[in-house]
């Protein structure tokens, strides 16, 4: 197993909901926690990942997801089984796009 | 997405209890994982693959969980199996009108061995304490790990058992029938007789589950509404227990011979047996009704 | 162990326990009580028939001797591995024999059980381990599978399965393991009489196995998540 910490700055869209979770820990996919928390603005990514020794592929990814939500107070947790990062990607995505709903589930 | 089998625990216990009233306990952000995998190198998950809580059902206030059958095929390791007790020994307290389990599982999570045997037996007992406590408990097996194991034991420790043709309720997996006693004696290739043996309209045939049906969260969600209309008296009596007695023991007088399915269900006068594996639910349990044997 | 020496140890005053294809059934003495004894023997799987033998004994014990206590003597090799037994459906054979216990307890039957030689998994999960409290002697094999078919099941390789089975109380087999997990109440070392004795005497106070692994150490998690969803918290206690 491998662990990866990331911390992004400078994101300005917080998230609606304390917490949600998607994914599953199983072969080829990984499961994204995601919470609001307060941590000064920033954007923290843990990763607890069974396939060693892709660090630069996961900086990418994660470098990616920041630019592209640009989120503060917000801590991200993974567990994966070996996810291509096209999956992470989506996983990603699809965490965040949750967050984004008020609790009514309307999407802004 | 409506299907049972292709759905995640999540999403089940989304679609099939009322939109928005689940509530978990020790939820995913408590980060209470496995203390036992990391040492074997394997990925933890934030629920240990099971989320547990409490739930509406057509406004009845029920307690839940539902197993993950993705994370290492469902099966209960320490967290995962006090998660279980931990909700039992809740109901029993705050008296919901039903627990209902929604069940995918290989039983004792290898990986966890010793912990894993004894915490399926703790929640053997918390399930029959629930009962005790005139709490009926609804197991729903309609995923495709199905339920194996210790757990298929649990399953039929319940008041009622719904499943799908999907679903498989058992306790050896035929892969470890056949490395122990030969493919002669049952190879775990042949799907279609996996699923006569152990699927769940072999199981309804038999009187081991009390419903069959199509596979839609809907389909599930309205049985176990039936089921917990249906159950008097959740508790255990030793009436209904001798009864089980006979009723089992003429299942082995019956059948103890029969080595084919088919011929089981042939011998319970099911006109064309080979027909069945090809009907849809509700025609399945209507040519079937007047055949079945009854158990509960 | 020899089932005849172990009764005659068990029950010095005298029982009279027979054996009909690996079943044993019967009664022994203790003071003026009288226990009833069921069990196996020859290390046999349990598969739908033994399960059911067994169930009938307990059945008939709390039809015709209420409140007479109850001893299961556990030696198998585990679950009986057929086509058979699954088409007839074992899981049900097996909870059936395990809600015959609970109602025994709950009929007010004191329960006690005694692995005594072997006992693996789904042989021993709806007898001994649905006891009040559960008992091993001291070179009794608990496992729950052995280390070959876990690694291949697993994919963990076996080398790493032996390694952590040395002091690993979630792998190694034997009672001190289950001892330390709360599995078992205790291992019984000699003078097996006044061990029954006492375990007989003693309070069914519920499933207390979870808090008995805290206890001791083997088990940390499973009672603070117990005891955390029961108090309604979102953390365990330390």
């Amino acid at each position: 197993m491998e662990h990866l910490h990331y911390i992004f700055t400078g994101g300005t869209r917080t998230l609606a909901r304390p917490a949600d979770v998607v994914g599953v820990v199983g072969s080829g996919n990984l499961e994204v926690l995601i919470e609001s928390i307060a941590q000064d603005g920033a954007c923290s990514i843990a990763i607890d990942t069974a396939a060693v020794g892709f660090g630069a592929i996961w900086q990418a990814v994660m470098t990616d997801f920041h630019a592209r939500w640009q989120l503060a107070d917000a801590r991200i947790a993974i567990n994966d089984m070996g996810a291509t990062p096209a999956v992470v990607s989506l996983r990603l995505d699809q965490a965040v796009e949750t967050m984004l709903e008020d609790v009514k589930g309307t999407a802004p | 997405m409506t299907s049972y089998v292709e759905a995640t625990a999540r999403e089940r216990l989304a679609r099939l209890f009322d939109a928005g009233s689940f509530q978990e306990f020790l939820p995913p952000s408590s980060r209470v994982v496995s203390p036992h995998l990391g040492q074997l190198n394997a990925p933890v998950a934030f629920d240990d693959g099971v989320a547990v809580g409490r739930a509406l059902l057509d406004n009845r206030p029920v307690f839940v969980a539902a197993q993950e059958g993705g994370f290492m095929g469902g099966a209960v390791g320490e967290v995962h199996g006090a998660k279980l007790v931990g909700m039992l020994r809740r109901a029993i307290l705050d008296a919901p009108d039903a627990v209902v389990l929604l069940l995918e599982t290989g039983g004792v999570r290898l990986h966890e061995a010793n912990a894993g045997l004894i915490a399926v037996s703790e929640v053997m007992r918390a399930v029959l304490d629930v009962r005790a406590a005139g709490i009926p408990v609804i197991a729903l097996v309609g995923g495709a790990n199905g339920c194996f194991g210790g757990m298929g034991i649990v399953a039929r420790c319940t008041n009622a058992v719904v499943m799908s043709e999907e679903g498989r309720l058992a306790m050896s997996g035929p892969e470890v029938i056949e490395t122990a006693s030969g493919v002669e004696e049952f190879d775990a290739r042949d799907r279609a007789l996996v699923w006569r043996t152990t699927g769940g309209k072999h199981r309804y045939l038999l009187g081991d589950c009390q419903a069959l049906v199509a596979d839609s969260i809907d389909a599930f969600r309205a049985a176990a509404i039936t089921q917990i209309e249906t159950i008097a008296s959740p508790a255990l009596t030793l009436a209904a227990l001798e009864q089980e007695q006979a009723l089992l023991a003429a299942r082995l007088d019956d059948f103890g011979h029969v080595r084919e399915p088919y011929d089981l269900w042939r011998a319970l006068g099911v006109p064309d047996p080979e027909a069945l594996p090809l009907l849809e639910a509700d025609a399945f349990v209507e040519l079937v009704d007047s055949h079945r044997l009854e158990a509960r | 162990m020899d089932w005849h020496l172990l009764t005659s140890a068990l029950f010095p005053q005298g029982s009279r326990i027979v054996e009909a294809q690996h079943v044993l059934t019967g009664e022994g003495a203790v003071g003026d009580t009288t226990i009833a004894v069921v069990g196996t023997t020859g290390h046999t799987p349990i598969g739908v028939d033994v399960a059911l033998a067994q169930a009938r004994f307990i059945l008939q014990t709390v039809r015709e001797h209420p409140g007479r206590p109850i001893l299961i003597l556990v030696d198998t090799q585990g679950q009986r591995l057929r086509h058979r037994d699954e088409m007839l459906g074992i899981n049900a054979y097996m909870a059936h024999l395990g809600k015959c216990v609970e109602l025994a307890r709950r009929s007010g039957h004191r329960i006690v059980a005694l692995v005594y030689d072997q006992a693996l998994s789904g042989g021993f999960i709806t007898s001994g381990l649905m006891a009040d409290a559960c008992y091993a002697l001291p070179n009794a094999t608990i496992r729950v599978m052995g280390l070959p078919a876990m690694a291949r099941i697993t994919k963990v390789p076996e080398e790493r399965l032996t390694e952590l089975a040395l002091d690993n109380p979630v792998f190694a087999p034997g009672p001190e393991n289950y001892l330390r997990m709360g599995g078992i109440q205790e291992i019984w070392g000699d003078d097996l009489q006044a061990r029954l004795i006492e375990a007989l005497a003693m309070d069914s106070n519920g499933d207390v196995r979870p808090a008995l692994g805290l206890a001791r150490g083997g088990r940390l998690l499973s009672q603070r998540v117990i005891t955390a969803i029961l108090a309604g918290q979102d953390t365990l206690a330390p």
